[in-house]
């Protein structure tokens, strides 16, 4: 584990390979939740931490138990298993001890149950650290790390797609595109902009 | 022998994780607010929405939350809101009691029909038919579509074809305001006795033409007035009840007769 692949992993997936708008995951909240700011933030905090969280049960779910028993295929059913179980338990967790957090993240995380995002840097993780089998060197720190910083460059779309959206409120739309067409449009050259970021090579 | 792997594996692994939540649920449970039930249960359960709340539960979590008062309820009665501000611990400010009142008084008897209306005996869709079958566009329709949708019972036809509002039974809901076409009610605060029973924005001579007790701008009550509180808006009589003390000079003077005293 080295730092310099530290930093090119999270500069890959905050900005090259982010996770909404080169990647196309995790669109529903993108969309659904970029209406303000503050619920935007507080939800892209909730994706990093079931993310990064999420990562470390599937690496070790992945490592100790789907390859030593030969059944790696069964990997989508399991990590949606145990994503979806961990964050009913991390509800039901915040809900009891911490009333503020359970009022600020508390409506997000069922949403995330199902976040297409969340499994898909599970995935990804099995994918680029374990490489014929066997977790690569320093593999579980690295898909950690992925994780997160996947998680951040969520939360980076999310907020600057909701601040253009809270400026939209105030500017003179045609009628025909306010709402959602205009967020479409908008979320499009996001996306071409971000697609940009692919001439940079690490 | 090799589909038994997959199959155990992914069973136990549903298994322990369904018994783990199930425990979980348990352990980490949250008891909801005990006063919630309480509260609603002494809410009327009208679900009018008369607060300005999603019905008697969205106004009962607000008064918990504090984020509505209990004055806003018009349905329940003193006695009720008091036993709510009992159990909730806050302290009941007098509310202001309001009822609802007709501005017309044309009826069947004094006010003159265009033609014979046989469509459906409703208000709203005789509206839409010229206007219902009176002469004087702004007055009462009369078929009772307010007396139908009161929920309380507080308003009753009279034989003249005009809706009296019952003062005692309404409770300020504002169902009668929203649903009349022609917009003839409003809640005004019991203790104002004086209103004006004609909505008519005619002149005064084509107020005269359609009905014998509409107003007709005359401005005699503008100079009764010792409150400066009534004034000929837009060739209608219409009463400031910031101002009003309920003197009834207004109501002595108006030659049609139409500015009335509540009871």
């Amino acid at each position: 584990m080295d730092v310099s692949k530290i930093l090119a992993i999270a500069i890959s997936m905050i900005f090259i390979n982010n996770f909404i708008l080169s990647k196309f995951l995790g669109l529903c909240p993108f969309l659904g939740v970029s209406k303000e700011t503050k619920p935007a933030v507080s939800m892209g905090l909730a994706v990093i931490f079931v993310m990064t969280c999420s990562s470390i049960i599937t690496w070790a779910l992945y490592r100790f138990i789907l390859l030593p028993f030969h059944i790696e295929y069964l990997r989508t059913i399991t990590f949606i298993l145990v994503i979806a179980a961990f964050v009913q338990l991390i509800e039901m967790v915040i809900r009891k001890y911490s009333m503020p957090l359970y009022r600020a993240l508390g409506i997000y995380l069922p949403l995330i149950t199902t976040n297409c995002a969340v499994l898909g840097v599970t995935i990804l993780n099995v994918d680029n650290f374990f490489v014929a089998g066997k977790a690569i060197k320093g593999s579980f720190f690295y898909s950690s790390f992925q994780a997160f910083f996947a998680g951040v460059g969520f939360l980076l779309a999310l907020f600057l797609m909701s601040g253009i959206r809270e400026r939209l409120q105030l500017l003179d739309i045609p009628e025909h595109a306010k709402g959602i067409p205009i967020a479409f449009v908008i979320a499009s050259l996001m996306s071409l902009s971000f697609m940009g970021f692919m001439g940079f090579k690490f | 022998m090799d589909i038994l792997i997959p199959v155990i594996t992914l069973g136990a692994m549903g298994l322990f994780f369904g018994i783990g939540l199930a425990l979980a649920a348990k352990k980490f449970c949250v008891a909801s607010d005990p006063r919630l039930e309480a509260v609603y249960g002494k809410l009327p359960g009208a679900n009018c929405g008369a607060c300005g709340m999603p019905g008697c539960m969205g106004f009962a979590e607000g008064l918990i939350e504090g984020r509505c008062t209990l004055e806003r309820c018009s349905v329940s009665t003193e006695d009720t809101l008091k036993a709510i501000a009992g159990i909730l611990g806050i302290e009941l400010k007098t509310k202001i009691k309001a009822a609802a009142v007709l501005h017309c008084y044309g009826g069947s008897v004094r006010a003159k029909d265009k033609g014979a209306y046989r469509g459906i005996h409703d208000c709203i869709h005789a509206n839409l038919i010229m206007q219902g079958q009176k002469l004087c566009a702004y007055g009462c329709i009369g078929f009772g579509t307010c007396a139908q949708a009161c929920p309380f019972n507080a308003i009753i036809m009279n034989a003249e074809d005009l809706p009296v509002v019952k003062e005692d039974a309404c409770t300020a809901c504002g169902k009668c305001v929203a649903v009349c076409p022609k917009k003839l009610f409003s809640l005004i605060p019991k203790h104002h006795k004086v209103y004006v029973a004609c909505s008519s924005h005619d002149s005064g001579k084509d107020t005269k033409a359609t009905c014998s007790v509409g107003c007709i701008a005359c401005r005699l009550c503008e100079k009764a007035c010792p409150f400066d509180a009534i004034h000929v808006i837009d060739n209608l009589a219409t009463i400031d009840y910031n101002k009003c003390t309920s003197c009834k000079k207004c109501v002595a003077v108006c030659p049609v007769k139409i500015i009335k005293t509540r009871d």
